[in-house]
């Protein structure tokens, strides 16, 4: 319990400090958004129907920005080879790490939505529930995404194979949190069913994730 | 505790390193891995640290906790220090420490026994080479584990540090633990015995 915390404490430490990335998947999602509007125009209709895609197309990328960088550190400077003779299994190191990265990327996303929803012409009602969708969307993302990075951490510049790898993967994500997301605003269709399906994404990624990720660890490292 | 490994061989890349290769250690028990470049020293002390696949043979455990596996009664000491440049020296210790399930009140003895305790707040980023390695090797102190896999653990070190690492070896001898180390010289410790690799 003690090396859990310790792992998880260690993680957000070095991601808020210098070098550390964890507001880079924000002010990129912050650029993403604001630069919308120019592209489009200012169509206020339109920006409302395409705004929940939008959001959740830019937290999908804004996610996948640190990812490579999960393992590659700790492969790097020897950290990976100690992490893996602790007591703690691997998978739940792993497992650990990814939460500390779903907490220092992907939580401060959920939280600023609603503003950048602003942008987009967003009703204020929907505001809330387009964050709840995100909230529960985003850790299949980074869960989904910690495969990716096991699996290309010996790769000096992963990143790109990274998003080849992870993206496809993410399509049922996206598919279900937009659905959800438009429910919200718009109906007709119910909100419960798409939301659910998100939910359940999550938790599959939550069990399946740090297995396949220790595996695939455990294999790279030979 | 005893360790037997028992014909060890190791090919990595498809190529063959060594093979056929024995080797016991009992408690308070040193072994020197000693052999030209690329001789296989690393890989055979990553093998004993369950770090690479043995491709064949086997390593024994006798005695000790018998329930844990060996990785988990063993530090491992590489080329690379495993520190964060970020985190300052007693936060980078702290962790590692917390980690291998030790107390938090392990960390302070183990900076002094390397004579990094004046360096405690600051940034891993500034240290030297050799203080670096001082600061990976007082991970071996603060979490105790009975056996301590080192790769060349004098590299980088100036003469009074490997004194210090000499005796800190001693000590952990005495108080009977194992060590196995690779190095291309003599690193203090008198009454080890030696395997050669790449002789054949």
């Amino acid at each position: 319990m003690n090396a859990l915390l310790a792992l998880l404490m260690r993680d957000i430490r070095l991601s808020t400090r210098v070098g550390g990335g964890a507001l880079m998947g924000a002010l990129f999602f912050l650029i993403l958004v604001v630069m919308m509007p120019f592209a489009l125009g200012p169509d206020l209709a339109l920006l409302g129907r395409i705004g929940p895609a939008t959001l959740w197309l830019g937290a999908l990328l804004a996610s996948l920005l640190a990812l490579d960088r999960l393992f590659a550190t700790d492969y790097e400077d020897g950290s990976l080879d100690l992490l893996m003779m602790g007591r703690m299994p691997l998978e739940l190191a792993v497992a650990t790490k990814a939460v500390a990265h779903w907490l220092t990327t992907a939580l401060p996303l959920v939280i600023i939505t609603p503003i950048l929803g602003l942008m987009l012409n967003v009703e204020l009602s929907a505001m809330g529930w387009l964050a709840l969708t995100l909230l529960a969307g985003t850790p299949a993302l980074t869960f989904i995404g910690l495969i990716g990075a096991a699996l290309s951490v010996t790769l000096r510049r992963g990143g790109l194979l990274l998003a080849v790898l992870v993206l496809p993967l993410t399509i049922p994500v996206l598919i279900f949190g937009v659905a959800a997301a438009n429910a919200a605003i718009a109906g007709p269709a119910p909100f419960g069913p798409p939301f659910t399906i998100v939910c359940a994404l999550s938790l599959g990624s939550l069990v399946l994730g740090p297995f396949a990720a220790a595996a695939a660890l455990r294999h790279g490292l030979e | 505790m005893q360790i037997r490994g028992e014909n060890l061989s190791c090919s990595r890349g498809g190529r063959g390193v060594f093979a056929g290769l024995n080797f016991s250690l009992s408690s308070g028990e040193a072994l020197l891995v000693t052999g030209r470049n690329g001789a296989g020293k690393s890989s055979l002390l990553r093998m004993i640290a369950g770090l690479i696949c043995i491709s064949a043979g086997q390593v024994e455990v006798t005695g000790g906790a018998e329930d844990a596996p060996l990785a988990e009664q063993t530090h491992y000491l590489g080329h690379q220090d495993a520190l964060k440049p970020s985190l300052s020296v007693a936060e980078n210790l702290g962790f590692w420490a917390a980690y291998f399930g030790a107390l938090p009140d392990a960390v302070e003895p183990a900076l002094e026994a390397v004579d990094l305790a004046g360096l405690a707040d600051l940034p891993a980023a500034y240290l030297s080479a050799g203080q670096r390695r001082r600061l990976a090797i007082a991970r071996l102190i603060a979490a105790p584990r009975p056996l301590w896999l080192l790769d060349e653990p004098t590299s980088a070190l100036d003469e009074p540090s490997q004194k210090r690492l000499a005796e800190l070896m001693r000590g952990h001898l005495a108080g009977g633990g194992m060590i196995i180390a690779a190095a291309h010289g003599p690193i203090g410790l008198d009454r080890a015995r030696e395997i050669k690799l790449g002789q054949s």
